[in-house]
């Protein structure tokens, strides 16, 4: 009997949790509309979350592109198909390490900063100072964010893949000797747009799963159970990072097994 | 929907006062004020009282909209506040002016930027003419030097007068200031009480309403009074009212008499075992 209490009061929390995500997320998209003067906010968030990533995901990017060069490499010499080192790395970074990397280094250094800003700003009273100015917090701070992250991941995305490609070109052709046109060929050969836009999509949703969360946890960081003020706002963006990667690997095999059929 | 819902009407009709009638409130699972029944006159300056903890700034929180009453009225010219339609519930706040406690500056904005916030956000005015606004309110409350400041880089008292600063800039014609003197030296207290009393010369029909426990701002600026005791209205009235009461409760607040004539700390907090334990530590 109480295991059935536990599982009904766990089922129900769960339920209830989703829900309010749902809502965060209807909420935060129709503000994207409603909101007046969006572009400059926009802008800035671009900033925050494109920008201000930029060097880190060139920097995971190369060395992502390097090891899988290596590793493909000594995969591929035991089968005496070594020319298929462009096609291993490129398949594999847009399809999947791109996405995926490129969404868990941003919930890290964007996401968490996402978290941290908007708790801190609901623990001092600005958003209640915001919504009393009748400035819904929802369109101040939620829905730029959402927009910018949807029109950002991919453009990251895409640099990380191509950094990653010539990560896999030093090691591959610079360090152990592959031809360069072969490397370059097979990749031309392998890539379809399918693969590219299987990439992009997963980017998109990834973008918009870290945005939801991540802004979530700060909107809500007052209503933790865990912690009051500053230690309310730290457990929120551990949490808030945490969900994001688990979320981002959950769903990048919900879209991956879905894309497949 | 009638046009007796529209702020300008409600505002032509009964001007800004504000009454609450059997008003309880709280959070959940805990009632913070009982049955507060009071009336906020309009065009005066209403101080609201009490002791630390007693339900001052749940008072506000609900005041300004921020949180629902778990029973009664609050009536802005006559409507229910909570009754009205979001729209014009809305719009009914956009007439408010809010001071928070620290300011509620919001951190990633210039002091310039905070202030013209509002206007920014709700008109098409020129960035020019927005800074412009905003340096003429920063100039009000002594602070057009510090425009260009950030909110960590200000002191608590220029937080606190940035944060009015931010609250006028719409030309509201309610004004709620939380604890707007506590925190303060008295100098920069007494210049924060003039600036309320300049508030109400500038803007005669302004209703204000200032939640404090600072005996010494009540009298200098308040027209009226409402103390808040043990969930309730303890008095309600004029300060002089209040300077004359005989009511034993009342003279001990405001002579700043404790609740016991005998000392509260009878014996040391600390017991042997801890002071040899504190000995030890500052030998170390």
């Amino acid at each position: 009997m109480k295991v059935l209490v536990w599982l009904g009061s766990w089922a129900l929390s769960l339920l209830n949790t989703l829900g309010s995500f749902f809502i965060f997320f209807v909420d935060g998209i129709r503000h994207i509309f409603t909101t007046p003067k969006m572009a400059p906010k926009v802008i800035r968030q671009m900033y925050a979350i494109g920008v201000q990533s930029l060097f880190v995901i060139v920097l995971i990017g190369l060395f992502t592109g390097m090891v899988l060069g290596l590793q493909g490499y000594y995969v591929l010499v035991k089968f005496g198909s070594t020319g298929f080192l462009g096609a291993a790395v490129s398949l594999t970074l847009v399809r999947e390490l791109g996405p995926v990397l490129t969404a868990i280094m941003l919930a890290g250094r964007a996401g968490s900063a996402m978290t941290a800003e908007i708790g801190v700003m609901r623990i001092t009273d600005q958003i209640d100072a915001l919504e009393v100015m009748d400035i819904p917090g929802m369109g101040y701070l939620v829905a730029p964010r959402f927009l910018a992250a949807v029109l950002v991941f991919p453009l990251l995305t895409s640099i990380f893949d191509v950094v990653g490609i010539f990560g896999g070109y030093l090691t591959g052709v610079q360090l152990l000797g592959i031809g360069e046109g072969i490397y370059f060929g097979r990749i031309a050969a392998s890539l379809t747009a399918t693969d590219i836009w299987e990439g992009f999509i997963k980017s998109l949703v990834f973008a918009l799963l870290m945005t939801l969360i991540c802004c979530r946890q700060g909107y809500f960081a007052h209503l933790r159970k865990d912690g009051r003020g500053p230690e309310a706002v730290a457990n929120a963006t551990t949490s808030a990072v945490v969900i994001s990667c688990v979320a981002v690997l959950v769903a990048d095999y919900v879209v991956t097994s879905s894309m497949l059929r | 929907m009638t046009h007796e819902t529209e702020p300008q009407a409600m505002e032509a009709r009964a001007g800004w006062d504000i009454c609450l009638e059997h008003l309880q409130a709280g959070y959940p699972g805990r009632v913070v004020l009982h049955d507060i029944s009071a009336q906020f006159p309009s065009g005066a300056i209403t101080a609201v009282l009490g002791e630390s903890g007693c339900g001052k700034s749940t008072l506000l929180r609900h005041l300004i909209g921020l949180s629902r009453p778990m029973a009664g009225k609050i009536l802005y010219g006559g409507r229910d506040f909570f009754d009205l339609p979001q729209a014009y519930f809305r719009r009914i706040r956009r007439r408010f002016g809010v001071l928070f406690q620290d300011g509620a500056l919001l951190g990633s904005l210039t002091l310039a930027e905070n202030v013209a916030l509002p206007l920014g956000e709700h008109t098409k005015l020129p960035a020019a003419l927005l800074r412009e606004t905003a340096m003429r309110t920063l100039e009000l409350v002594g602070l057009r030097d510090f425009a260009d400041y950030y909110p960590h880089e200000l002191s608590g008292g220029m937080r606190k007068r940035g944060g009015l600063a931010r609250a006028i800039v719409t030309e509201p014609p309610v004004l709620f200031c939380d604890e707007p003197t506590s925190g303060l030296d008295p100098i920069n207290a007494a210049q924060m009480d003039q600036l309320l009393l300049d508030m109400k010369m500038l803007y005669p029909s302004m209703t204000l309403v200032v939640v404090t426990h600072d005996l010494a701002s009540v009298r200098r600026i308040a027209d009226h009074v409402i103390l808040v005791r043990e969930g309730g209205v303890g008095f309600a009235g004029t300060v002089e009212a209040l300077e004359a009461s005989e009511d034993a409760y009342l003279r001990r607040f405001m002579d700043r008499i404790p609740n016991s004539e005998q000392g509260l700390l009878t014996a040391q907090p600390v017991d042997a075992r801890v002071r040899s334990a504190l000995d030890e530590w500052l030998k170390r």
